[in-house]
């Protein structure tokens, strides 16, 4: 690691080490932090304006020229959720989502549970073992799973059911190690006290531990919601036929056909963006200790 | 003595209480799902794929063991894979190149942005801004750098802006000697936002009191970036920069939507390589072997977490 804090060091060390020293003064620093604003703001407000633009105006000026002449419309819209099938795409992602939302939450506690406060034989190896497991890389899975759903019959390539099942077992490692190392700073005297006064583990998971432990619980869920709404490569393997593939999926095809059908490509892409910016705004908090806390994945 | 002691657990709880008075019931019902789901979907695969990638596995048909060939060829006579020329090229040449530049970029311009938006009133603005990308699939993200690379300067606003200085028009994305760096551009746009955060609540963990002191002591600001701040902050750093190295190898979504590992093969990288030579090309036992490499790049990351939750472990 020090090797490589030593490149990112060295790469630029006179500019960087100039640029650094003017911030002594202030107004360089509005300057600077006004243009990576902008950087990090333009390309998306571009493929918003543009998702709301005629596509004759899409194909005979930039999006940019959107100031001189302000004509805005639905079509894109219209055109990409009913005639190019994404609305039937936002239902497949929900439909995807949601279950492997709900699973990995529900087995993750469970498991995080008998990891932090009941005691079994070799309960630190098998925890050491899933922290192992975190960085198990899904491809892994392909060709094994992919071939077992294929030859057993049960339709798991063509029906939600593997999806969900790949999604919810790759999740389960993050969550696991998430939620066992907050439920272990739940306070030991409260739970000593329920069993002596004869509660079982299932009403204290029920009753403590779990109504304790909502900013954790809520911080994996919304990690786990956005990290399945925004995937592709899961159901690209796992969900093999058209009429269950999400939008992220869609949008790949449309790629296909409609390469340089920009009107069409941003309405959709906003679609596939809007709900995680929806989540994102509201739950801000959450998110960031979710993401601060996955740094590990 | 004994009879006069009210039972205080009068149910069926002793067992989970006192474990080593019986079978752990309670952390088999408890755990069961979780670890069957992980046994069947990480811990067999991880040996099915090793045992598969022995094979031909063409089009999932897993009849003919072919010994090594599938890592002869993988490592020798595949040069979208790897090729030792000079320059070397290929999909974990590649990887390398991300590793180096991605890695290292993302974290300088994290740590940058981190400091310098202490010092302003709009820190929560500026670093929300660039946290964004962190919530958008790659997909999108994929879509809309397409979009600004776009080599025509009506549609993109890259060759836009180089229009106007009469440079241009460049088709980055066509171009196997621009590509890479396009796609290295992409990648820390949509990361430099969680350096930023992550390192920005490490540096607040400075005291100011260290900072104040190196000020009074006429210390430089450029000084007190290298001398002070990235010194006091290396654990974080490491954190991130592992993470972003994971990334690396996990990377699939934004290589597949911008350029489908071309032109050509230039752009491809491990992750892509895997997915495209198994499912459209239905090489099944040649994506195993792949998978497998994933999987051993990936081993000293696993082994890096375990000391360090070892140690934080012995802490506390």
């Amino acid at each position: 690691m020090t090797a490589l804090e030593g490149t990112g060091v060295r790469s630029e060390p006179r500019t960087m080490s100039q640029r650094l020293a003017r911030l002594a003064g202030s107004s360089p620093t509005h300057i600077i932090l006004g243009i990576v604003g902008l950087i990090w703001l333009v390309p998306t407000i571009g493929i918003l304006i543009t998702s709301f633009r005629p596509g004759a105006d899409m194909r005979a000026t930039g999006w940019w020229t959107i100031l001189f002449e302000p004509r805005f419309t639905l079509a894109n819209y219209e055109r990409v959720l009913s005639a190019e099938g994404m609305g039937g795409a936002f239902l497949n992602s929900l439909f995807i989502v949601i279950p492997s939302t709900i699973l990995p939450l529900v087995f993750a506690s469970m498991g995080a549970y008998a990891l932090a406060w009941v005691k079994f034989p070799f309960r630190d190896t098998t925890f050491l073992i899933i922290v192992a497991m975190l960085m198990v890389p899904v491809q892994v899975g392909f060709i094994p799973l992919v071939t077992a759903f294929r030859e057993s019959g049960t339709g798991l390539l063509t029906n939600y059911g593997g999806v969900w099942l790949a999604h919810t077992a790759y999740a389960l490692p993050f969550g696991i190690f998430l939620l066992r190392n907050f439920f272990i700073t739940l306070p030991r005297d409260l739970i000593e006290a329920a069993r002596i006064d004869g509660a079982s583990n299932v009403a204290i998971f029920r009753t403590i531990v779990v109504p304790l432990s909502v900013p954790a619980i809520a911080a994996y869920g919304i990690f786990q919601f956005l990290w399945t709404w925004n995937d592709l490569l899961m159901s690209l393997v796992y969900a093999q036929r058209n009429s269950i593939q999400p939008m992220t999926v869609k949008i790949t095809q449309l790629l296909g056909t409609y390469a340089t059908d920009w009107s069409l490509l941003a309405a959709a892409s906003f679609l596939v963006m809007i709900v995680p910016l929806i989540v994102f705004i509201s739950l801000q908090r959450y998110f960031v200790q979710g993401l601060l806390a996955g740094s590990v994945k | 003595m004994t009879a006069a002691n009210p039972p205080a657990t009068g149910s069926g709880t002793d067992d989970a209480k006192r474990p080593g008075g019986g079978f752990p019931w309670a952390a088999l019902i408890f755990l069961g799902p979780a670890g069957l789901l992980l046994l069947a979907f990480l811990a067999f695969p991880i040996v099915y794929t090793v045992f598969l990638s022995f094979n031909r596995g063409r089009g999932g048909e897993f009849s003919n063991w072919v010994g090594f060939d599938n890592w002869v060829r993988l490592f020798t006579q595949d040069p979208n894979f790897l090729r030792l020329g000079f320059p070397p090229s290929g999909a974990l040449i590649n990887n390398v190149l991300w590793i180096v530049f991605y890695v290292s970029l993302t974290v300088l311009l994290g740590l940058i942005l981190a400091v310098m938006a202490t010092r302003v009133r709009y820190e929560a603005l500026i670093k929300g801004i660039v946290f964004l990308p962190q919530a958008i699939a790659a997909t999108s993200l994929a879509i809309i750098w397409r979009f600004v690379y776009s080599p025509d300067p009506n549609t993109g606003l890259m060759n836009a802006i180089l229009d106007i200085g009469n440079v241009g028009p460049f088709s980055v994305l066509g171009n196997p000697d621009a590509v890479n760096w396009a796609l290295i551009a992409v990648g820390i746009w949509g990361s430099v936002g969680f350096a930023t955060v992550i390192l920005s609540a490490a540096i607040k963990g400075i005291s100011s009191e260290v900072l104040e002191a190196a000020r009074v002591d006429g210390a430089k600001e450029t000084q007190i970036f290298w001398r002070i701040i990235v010194p006091m902050v290396s654990l974080p750093i490491s954190v991130v920069a592992v993470t972003l190295i994971v990334n690396v190898i996990k990377l699939f979504d934004i290589i597949f939507v911008m350029t489908a590992g071309g032109p050509g093969a230039s752009s491809r990288v491990i992750a892509f390589s895997m997915y495209q030579e198994a499912f459209p090309q239905g090489q099944f036992g040649y994506g195993a072997a792949i998978a497998v490499v994933m999987l051993l790049l990936l081993v000293p990351v696993m082994i890096f977490n375990i000391r360090r939750f070892r140690a934080e472990a012995v802490q506390s």
